[in-house]
This record gives C-alpha cells, sequence and structure tokens, in this order.
C-alpha cells in the first residue's frame, strides 16, 4: 500500500481538548487534572472539560504514563520526576545551542 | 525463536521470590529507563529488563515460562505442542500452533486477561519510532518509507509479527526533536477497539557545514587577517544557494554575523537565521613576501590585543 499516512505534528501550532490528550497519553482524567493542579502539564482554561492543551505537551502526557506504568509511580512522584525532566530538557536545549555556537 | 533468560535479563536466581524480582526490576529501571537515562544502549537495556519482568511479575505467565525449562540465552528453540495446548490459549490445540512469526515476548503477551481471552474492545498499541533525517530533508521537507514488524493478533488471538510499510511526509519544518503524530498507524486494535498510533521522534543528523538548534543554523566563516581587517564580501552557502556577506571591517574572532530567515523554515511561515560565526585562519605557510609584509605590520602597528592583562596603576 502505498498511501501516505495522515502526519500530525506534535507542536505549539496545534491544540487539543482533555479527551484527545487521555486517548493519546494513556493517562486517566483524574491523573491529568493533578499534573495540571501542580504546574506540570500547562493547560489553558479554566474548567477541565474547557481545557486545551498545546500538542506539545502529548510528549510530556506519554512520557508520564510510562513512568507511572515503568516505576509504579503515584501522581505526586510524576509531577516531580516531570518536573526535574523538564529542567534536564531545558538545560540539554541550552546546552545544544551553546555547543552550536562554538566553532569545531 | 531464540530463548530469552528472563531471569539473567534481572540478575536473580530461578527460585528468586517475588519481592526480589521486584527490587531487581526497580533497581535495573532506574539505570535503564530511556526516560531518565543517558547510559549507551540504555533503551535496548531497559527493554530486555522490562520484558523479563512483565513475564516474571505475574504468577501465571512466570509458570509458563518456567514449564519452558531452562536453556542457553539465545538457544534457536519452538515451544513444545503440549506447552502451546496448555499455557497459549483457547483454540491454539486443535487449530495446531506456528509460533514461525511471533517473538519470544509475544508468548507472554496474551496472558493475564489482558488480551485475547476477555471479548471486549482492546485498543492497537501505540509505537514510538526515533527517525534520523538530514537537514537538507528538514529545509526541503521529505517523505519517509518506514519498514516496521508489529505485532498483531490473527482470529485464533495468536500474536504474529507483520511487516508493514508506512509512507509519511514530513512537511518542511522539522527541528531536531520534534515529535509526529500518525494516526491509526499503530498495532492494530482487538474487538473493535481502535488502532494504534505511531509517533515518530525526528532528530537531525550531524551535517559537514552547519550545527542546528531550534530553526536557527550555525556556521563557521573562516576569514583571512587581512578579510577581518579591511573587510570583505564573501560568498556564504545556505541551504538555498550561495548568497554575498558583507564581512565588516575589524571583525574579531566569534563574532556573529546573521542571515535573517536563512536558517530552517517554520511550519507556520518565516524562517529561522543562519549564523556565521567569524575565525581568523592564518596560512599555515608564508611566502617570502607574506612574511615580509606581516614583520612590517608587526613594526608598525602599536596594538596589544593582552593590554587587559595588566591591571591598571600597577
Amino acid at each position: 500500500m502505498n498511501l501516505e499516512a495522515e502526519v500530525l505534528w506534535l507542536d505549539e501550532h496545534r491544540e487539543i481538548d482533555l479527551r484527545e490528550l487521555i486517548e493519546m497519553s494513556g493517562l486517566r482524567e483524574a491523573e491529568i487534572l493533578e499534573l495540571v493542579n501542580s504546574g506540570a502539564i500547562p493547560a489553558q482554561g479554566h474548567a477541565a472539560a474547557g481545557y486545551r492543551f498545546s500538542a506539545r505537551v502529548v510528549t510530556v502526557a506519554r512520557t508520564a504514563c510510562r513512568l507511572r506504568d515503568d516505576f509504579e509511580l503515584d501522581t505526586r512522584g510524576l509531577c516531580v520526576a516531570l518536573r526535574l525532566l523538564e529542567r534536564v530538557r531545558t538545560l540539554e536545549e541550552e546546552i545544544g545551542r551553546l555547543r552550536a555556537e562554538l566553532p569545531r | 525463536m531464540k530463548y530469552t533468560d528472563y531471569y539473567a535479563a534481572l540478575g536473580v536466581a530461578r527460585g528468586a521470590s517475588a519481592d526480589e524480582i521486584r527490587k531487581a526490576y526497580r533497581r535495573l529501571a532506574q539505570k535503564y529507563h530511556p526516560d531518565v537515562s543517558k547510559e549507551p544502549g540504555a533503551e535496548a537495556k531497559f527493554k530486555e529488563v522490562a520484558e523479563a519482568y512483565q513475564t516474571l511479575k505475574d504468577p501465571e505467565k512466570r509458570a509458563a515460562y518456567d514449564a519452558l525449562g531452562s536453556r542457553p540465552q539465545g538457544e534457536e528453540f519452538r515451544p513444545p505442542p503440549e506447552w502451546a495446548r496448555q499455557h497459549a490459549g483457547a483454540g491454539a490445540g486443535a487449530s495446531g500452533f506456528s509460533f514461525d512469526e511471533a517473538d519470544f515476548a509475544d508468548l507472554f503477551s496474551r496472558f493475564g486477561g489482558r488480551q485475547g481471552r476477555r471479548g471486549g474492545a482492546m485498543p492497537g498499541e501505540d509505537f514510538e519510532v526515533p527517525v534520523e533525517i538530514s537537514i537538507e530533508d528538514a529545509f526541503r521537507g521529505t517523505t519517509l518509507s518506514l519498514s516496521l514488524s508489529l505485532p498483531e493478533n490473527d482470529a485464533a488471538g495468536q500474536v504474529r509479527r507483520v511487516p508493514h510499510t508506512v509512507k509519511a511526509r514530513v512537511a518542511p519544518g522539522a527541528v531536531d526533536g520534534q515529535r509526529l503524530r500518525l494516526p491509526g498507524k499503530g498495532g492494530k486494535g482487538m474487538n473493535g477497539g481502535r488502532d494504534g498510533d505511531l509517533y515518530l521522534d525526528i532528530t537531525l543528523k550531524p551535517h559537514r557545514l552547519y550545527r542546528a538548534t531550534g530553526h536557527d543554523l550555525f556556521l563557521d566563516l573562516p576569514l583571512s587577517p587581512w578579510e577581518a581587517a579591511l573587510g570583505a564580501t564573501v560568498e556564504i552557502p545556505t541551504l538555498s544557494g550561495p548568497v554575498s556577506l558583507k564581512v565588516p571591517a575589524g571583525t574579531s574572532a566569534s563574532k556573529k554575523l546573521r542571515l535573517s530567515g536563512r536558517g530552517l523554515p517554520k511550519p507556520r511561515g518565516g524562517a529561522g537565521d543562519l549564523i556565521a560565526v567569524a575565525q581568523i585562519v592564518v596560512p599555515p605557510e608564508l611566502s617570502e613576501s607574506e612574511l615580509a609584509l606581516f614583520r612590517q605590520l608587526a613594526d608598525a602597528s602599536s596594538f596589544n590585543p593582552r593590554r587587559h592583562f595588566v591591571a591598571e596603576g600597577s
């Protein structure tokens, strides 16, 4: 079959709702809401039903799901792990930029 | 199929208790989990460890695994028919069991009531695939052709590995770390469950000239000492072809010269910048006349690039 697959970019230009995030991440609604309340997953909107997420969040939420399953973490543990991973990601991005500026 | 020694993967004895197995898994997961580990080969190692734990933590799966007996790691083998009848579920004995297209792990994936035995809808598994593309492909866009071998359950509920080719158009503008989702291209759903998704994790291959960071590209710009001192117009290779760049007089090493919009395109319009980083390169060998001119310059110039080494007032 030579048909090209539909390709969706998981970036800041695409928004998804809570139902889509549940489906894509494998997390339960209550877990996502707790991660939103703790600030580990950024959301727009006020009530859970109206929450909108940048599609970038899918990667974070899928990581959370893996960590939950593989380390048997509860949501509080996930919040800490996600915050630390986000710090690592930011620092690695900064190192990548500084390395790119250095001559070979 | 090849036999996998799950006890060896976790580093425990065959008679290990459930608690010892859990502790061994946790220790190894912390060391090799791909989301937290930077060890070389961590992902493959974690896959082995997780596969072993998934089977050994479940009493039913562990009993089925133990019933295969102890064999050398990697030994080619086929589960005996009586094992299939006893452990591989309804329908297996009657239809005759073939494991030709199954992985060792697939033998145990149907246990525990999660798949196959219950009639409820089961969504297909999602898969994440790392994909490396060139900076040129990120600039122009590219069509990927991915060859995957995904587990599928046949009508009898038996797991088989089925080869798939997935074609996916990546529009211009992908950057390092870009994630793409291909809905429905993962594992097949069962009993009316939706098909899983395929997630592509894009990385950019190292390039001989450019270093990418986000949509910006960095390029080393070697300049001769006289070009740096006097200024020059030089040709710069960009992804859309050569362009002229005016190097101002008095350009020092490490000075960044920005070519706006000459980096990688952004998916919704616009583009990053190409940043040329000046490097002063001295000819490795000087001719007689070059040597004479440099000596003349050294005599005539009062410039001291190390003036700041000396503290004021000392």
